[in-house]
């Protein structure tokens, strides 16, 4: 047992397991993610994790945000290209836009009148692909079901004091609801912001201010199962098993798709040396992490700690050395 | 197709990966388009005109499978002299009559060799009523002659494969970008990589859904899609076809067996009141003496399930009960029922799994209909709109409709779910998928078998005894399903009456093994004969679960497919004249003369859709009907000539080939033809369902945008069952529209803003989502821009998430073969801003209705007047 905060190593057994299992994961690919949700839903029903609002965000077809104490799967959309300037200005007017007034209350009819279409002097609308301007050339729809990367070097544990968060015998990062007692030192412990704590109303909201995340469905693949997001998932873009097997896969994958002509492809987390020691749920990405709102570079957020101890254990030291020079000097 | 049927688009996924090109051709860019090798987005409602120019690629570059065209097809057959097309008729085919709005068909049929015979009085009824759509049935149409000319070479003017190419000659790359707004290479490109994936060694499928179906003219969108299968030779044949994908688990099902007001089980037509008034003269109008295919089976079929229904109250000597049968006196569609209510003479109605208040066209009108009934049942999982419109549909805000004059006793009952009761499911490959109960239906919920069982068994209770001849019709029935030890019915007992039973001989009480068994004079009874076998020697076959994995590709051990287990239709197609496979890389069904003690027979990978020992040889002796009236290589055997029809000499209304007409509301003039849209469409002209002036009326550009409307993958249909789960509500929670950049940019639009959509019916509104996902297109020289409309939500205060249905925007003009509304598209115009509430809003409509100087007659005279200003319905 190494207890080391940074670079690989096979979990469970880091952490004491001894009859610990091939350590689990997923592998999502997001080359044939339709954006169907069936995860997110799968996800809620078996864990049930409660309802998350019913705000619509006009981000696309995403209604979720992101990551959370009640959503534990989160589909992303990201519409690509397309670039009719209007888009951006009118995504920006969007954000000052008053929301939900109804202004239109005891119409006045005048200011109803119709206005006829007036030539704005924008650029032509071309089809996507049509060329043209290329304008709206290389329009794309990405979808990405995200989800808790299950880090090999998981921050959220190390900062966890009350033992809340455990790393389980398939090397998986748990939080146990009836110990966590709300102090939130994992939510920015996690370099992804994938871990918060559930609002809600106190009394009402299942586990309201206790911090929550995907288990991997921890009940599920003990008996198993496979968890119920990769269950549902219709065209297997999310793939659950043996982490050295679905590695190999992901390989296998993003080599078919570089032959295919697909360059941008490429696999997220899956290397163990980056700054988390691999990732036990990683990707197959079709552009830049950035795109995904994912970090390009992830580093643990606990590695230097050791060192940050050692100065700081150094510096007290000092102190104390000064200070009891400084009376034993003065003695003399 | 992965929005709204995500769990089969796994199979898209699997082919893309062995190296299919998936090609998406839609209005907007979806959850599909995102996934797929090409999107190409195109205007709604002009797929004929994309269709048509891709018939029109083929037969000029002569890229069709000739081989298979000249023998499989009827592109040889010769057409009569008095037929003219609507390139001669700038948008009509001969036979017009526009006082009534209608065909005469008689011009349209193949000619016969006694051509200069006329024809005699009866025949001339039969051509009368071959196409009335609604009393057809699912049969092949009949044809006036059953010999007739051809000529293989295909040189013949009047042959159809001439015919076809001069009709659309003028559907060029050029007129497809005009009409459709897809630039000439885009379409040329899905042109190439369609026939270039076609032919001996390759095959292309079509999938289409109600994106197609949804239009004034939608039976022709299929039929021209189906006009390129078959010059390309991709029926009959593996990795072919057109797929509908159906809107719901089991609509194949429910037209198989039917829910529809037209049809008896195994697309029996439902006989007529005044011409089927005996048995004679119904099984005489299905099918005819030297009529080929099997279709002239009916008469066993019908008296089969007359037996399954009447038992041993049907007799040979009472027609079997065929007096019990209801007879139709006219259109008894949802619309026309709708309607009915309106005004009165529909007092009662049963709302099975629907929520018309939400979900169906014309909300308003199904709302009001509702209101004006004296009963409603509504059997749902949810208490849905529908349920619950006396109280809060958008009419009681306006003030049009007040709950306390609402006499409409609404009973509630509560329903079981898929999952908590057994049945089966049939999907779009005709195939049935047995489901067994997972877990009892809480409370009060029952299963709809159960409800009708116990309502049929009351109903019966209550007329024990009565004397009335009409009562007959419940009393004789059979109704002695077995029932479980909750007195629930077995679903199983319910598959062997649908299954048919031998009822004499040694083999009485035997299941059927097939639908050939059965027979005319009583001897046995079937639900449904397209379905017999599906319980062959007492196993369901249905619920057979063997995985592909552990089976050939064809997994012919999952599930059962009607009919006889027939995974792929015309499967002799597959197969050359001679019998032999068209290539080895798609060989599936042939001719084997080794089997058979020598005699052969056919084979293959699937169940042969052939009589098993007719060599490819057979020619039918002169005079011969019914199957053996059909030749070794006419593999379409349910078609009255044995061919696949490139152009359809009977059975449709509008046409015999598909020709692009605008939709009923379209602020585009038809750039192909001077009539402007369907001339057979059916109107509905009331104060209650005004339709927006097109192109060429005036107050036209009142309505300048396009609307469509469509679903998302996060909801169900009109939301009965997802808008109140709070798992997916909250995935998709408001009512939205999608707009592109530049209407948003034309209009003063504001994404997560509002905006008000209006037509002549209403004003709803929703919230913006400006998207590059949604693409101007250059139209005919103009910018046309369309706007996105899900219909998933609906005003009521019971469901999680609520709002304006888009539903209330459409009216009605329905397609004259088969009364579906146009409800895939519609004009519009749409502002920024909430609407009006209260009675502000219909102030606000019909300020917009005078301004475009809306009456009952705009839009609403399918013959486009001959000049081409403003004049139409004005």
């Amino acid at each position: 047992m190494s207890n080391s905060l940074y670079g690989p190593l096979d979990p469970a057994p880091d952490a004491g397991w001894r009859d610990e299992q091939p350590r689990k994961g997923f592998f999502t690919d997001t080359s044939i993610c339709i954006g169907c949700k069936a995860c997110e839903v799968a996800c809620k029903e078996w864990n049930a994790v409660p309802e998350d609002g019913l705000l619509m965000l006009g981000s696309s077809y995403d209604n979720s945000g992101s990551l959370g104490a009640s959503t534990w799967r989160h589909v992303k959309f990201i519409e690509q290209g397309g670039g009719s300037s209007a888009t951006d200005v009118l995504n920006r007017t969007a954000d000052s836009a008053l929301v939900g007034d109804r202004t239109a209350l005891g119409t006045d009819m005048d200011a109803l009148e119709l206005r006829a279409p007036v030539d704005l002097g924008m650029p032509t609308a071309q089809l996507p692909g049509a060329g043209g301007d290329g304008a709206r050339a290389e329009f794309r729809w990405l979808m990405e079901s995200d989800v808790c990367k299950h880090c090999t070097h998981a921050a959220c544990l190390d900062v966890c004091p009350t033992g809340s968060l455990f790393r389980t015998e398939f090397g998986t990062v748990v939080v146990q609801d009836d110990i966590c007692n709300g102090c939130g030192y994992c939510v920015p412990a996690c370099p992804f912001g994938v871990i918060d704590r559930r609002i809600g109303e106190k009394g009402v909201t299942k586990n309201e201010g206790i911090a929550q995340k995907c288990t991997l469905c921890y009940d599920r693949i003990g008996d198993g199962l496979e968890p119920a997001c990769s269950k549902a998932c219709p065209t297997k873009s999310i793939q659950y098993g043996d982490v050295d097997q679905l590695r190999l896969a992901a390989q296998e994958r993003v080599d078919v798709l570089h032959a295919q002509g697909v360059h941008d492809a490429r696999l997220y987390g899956e290397s163990t040396h980056d700054g988390i020691g691999g990732l036990g749920a990683f990707f197959l990405l079709l552009d830049e992490p950035e795109v995904y709102g994912l970090p390009p570079d992830p580093v643990v957020t606990t590695r230097d700690l050791p060192v940050m101890w050692r100065k700081a254990a150094l510096a007290a030291a000092t102190m104390l050395a000064g200070a009891v020079a400084a009376f034993v000097g003065a003695g003399s | 197709m992965a929005e709204c049927h995500p769990v089969g688009f796994q199979w898209v996924m699997e082919a893309k990966k062995r190296g299919a090109k998936v090609i998406h051709i839609d209005p907007r860019f979806t959850r599909t388009s995102a996934l797929a090798d090409q999107h190409v987005p195109i205007r709604v409602g002009s797929d004929i005109a994309f269709l048509g120019g891709v018939v029109r690629y083929i037969l000029e570059n002569e890229k069709d499978f000739r081989e298979y065209v000249v023998a499989y097809t009827n592109a040889a057959t010769i057409l009569r002299e008095d037929f003219v097309d609507t390139e001669d008729l700038d948008g009509l085919f001969s036979g017009y009559d526009p006082e009534t709005a209608s065909y005469d068909g008689q011009s349209w049929q193949y000619a016969g060799h006694d051509q200069d015979a006329s024809p005699n009085t009866e025949d001339e009824q039969d051509a009368g009523s071959h196409g009335s759509g609604h009393e057809l049935g699912g049969r092949g149409a009949t044809l006036e002659h059953s010999v007739v000319q051809r000529d293989e070479t295909l040189q013949h003017p009047r042959c159809v494969y001439q015919v076809l190419k001069r009709h659309y000659a003028r559907y060029t790359p050029e007129v497809v970008e005009q009409v459709c707004g897809i630039p000439k290479e885009q379409f040329l490109e899905v042109c190439e990589a369609v026939t270039a994936n076609s032919g001996r060694e390759r095959t292309t499928c079509w999938v289409y859904s109600v994106g197609w179906t949804h239009h004034s003219t939608g039976v022709q969108y299929i039929r021209g899609s189906a006009i390129i299968q078959l010059l390309l030779g991709n029926m009959g044949r593996p990795g072919g076809g057109i797929l509908a994908l159906r809107g719901h688990a089991s609509i194949q099902g429910s037209t198989d067996i039917p829910t529809l007001f037209n049809l008896l089980p195994g697309y029996l037509p439902m006989p007529m009141a005044g011409e089927h008034d005996s048995f004679a003269d119904y099984v005489g109008t299905i099918s005819r003496p030297g009529m080929k295919g099997f279709w002239t089976g009916a008469e066993a079929y019908t008296v089969s399930l007359l037996k399954a229904w009447y038992g041993d109250a049907a007799q040979p000597e009472n027609d079997f009960c065929f007096d019990l049968l209801p007879k139709l006196t006219g259109d008894h569609g949802t619309y026309r029922t709708v309607l009915d209510q309106i005004d009165g003479t529909v007092e009662g109605y049963f709302l099975v799994g629907q929520n018309p208040a939400v979900g169906s066209a014309q909300a308003k009108l199904q709302r009001r209909g509702l209101a004006n009934l004296k009963w409603l049942v509504v059997r749902d999982v949810n208490l849905i709109e529908s349920a619950t419109f006396w109280k809060d549909a958008p009419e009681i805000a306006t003030g049009e409709l007040v709950t306390e004059d609402i006499a409409t006793e609404v009973f509630f009952l509560p329903a079981a779910t898929h999952v908590e009761k057994a049945g089966s499911f049939t999907q779009t490959q005709r195939m049935v998928q047995w489901r067994h109960k997972a877990v009892e239906p809480p409370d009060d919920a029952r299963s709809d078998l159960e409800f009708f069982y116990q309502l049929g068994k009351r109903l019966r209770e209550r007329l024990a005894g009565s004397t009335d001849p009409k009562d007959r019709m419940l009393l004789d029935l059979t109704w002695d399903y077995r029932v479980d030890e909750h007195g629930e019915p077995d679903p199983v007992s319910v598959l062997e009456e649908i299954n048919g039973r031998f009822l004499t001989g040694e083999r009485a009480g035997d299941q059927l093994p097939g639908f050939t068994s059965m027979k005319a004079d009583g001897s046995t009874s079937g639900g449904c004969w397209i379905y017999t076998g599906i319980n062959k020697d007492g196993v369901n076959q249905a619920a057979r679960r063997k995985p592909g994995g552990e089976q050939d590709w064809v997994a012919n051990e999952w599930g059962w497919a009607w009919p006889m287990d027939r995974r792929t239709l015309y499967n002799r197609a597959s197969a050359d004249p001679e019998g032999k496979p068209w290539s080895e890389r798609k060989a599936y069904v042939w001719w084997d003369q080794t089997m058979n003690d020598g005699a052969g027979q056919w084979t293959g990978h699937d169940v042969p859709d052939f009589e098993l020992t007719k060599p490819p040889s057979y020619r039918p002796p002169e005079g011969a009907g019914g199957p053996e009236g059909l030749a070794g290589d006419d593999p379409f055997i349910m078609q009255a000539d044995g061919k696949g029809w490139l152009y359809a000499p009977s059975g449709l209304l509008d046409g015999p080939m598909p020709a692009h007409y605008e939709p009923h509301e379209s602020p585009v003039r038809n750039p192909l033809y001077h009539q402007q849209a369907n001339p057979t469409r059916q109107v509905i002209r009331r104060e209650d369902n005004l339709s927006n002036p097109s192109a060429g009326d005036d107050g036209a550009h009142v309505f300048p945008y396009v609307f469509t409307t469509y679903r998302l993958t996060e909801h169900h249909t009109a939301g009965g069952m997802s808008r109140w789960v709070p798992y997916l509500a909250e995935l998709q929670p408001e009512m939205f529209c999608e707009v592109s950049p530049e209407l948003a940019q034309e209009r003063g639009l504001v994404n997560l803003g509002f905006a008000t959509i209006v037509t002549s019916r209403t004003a709803i509104e929703a919230r913006v989502l400006v998207t590059d996902r949604v693409t101007p297109l250059t139209v005919d020289g103009r910018v046309v821009h369309q706007i996105g409309l899900p219909y998933h939500w609906g005003v009521g205060n019971e469901a999680h998430v609520s709002g304006d249905s888009a539903n209330d925007l459409l009216g009605l003009a329905l397609d004259p073969n088969v009364h579906i509304q146009e409800s895939k598209v519609g004009s519009c115009d749409i502002q920024p801003g909430r609407r009006p509430t209260g009675p502000a809003l219909l102030r606000y409509v019909e300020e917009y209705r005078a301004r475009a100087g809306v009456t009952v007659h705009t839009g609403n005279t399918q013959l486009t007047a001959p000049d081409d200003g403003p004049g139409e319905g004005t």
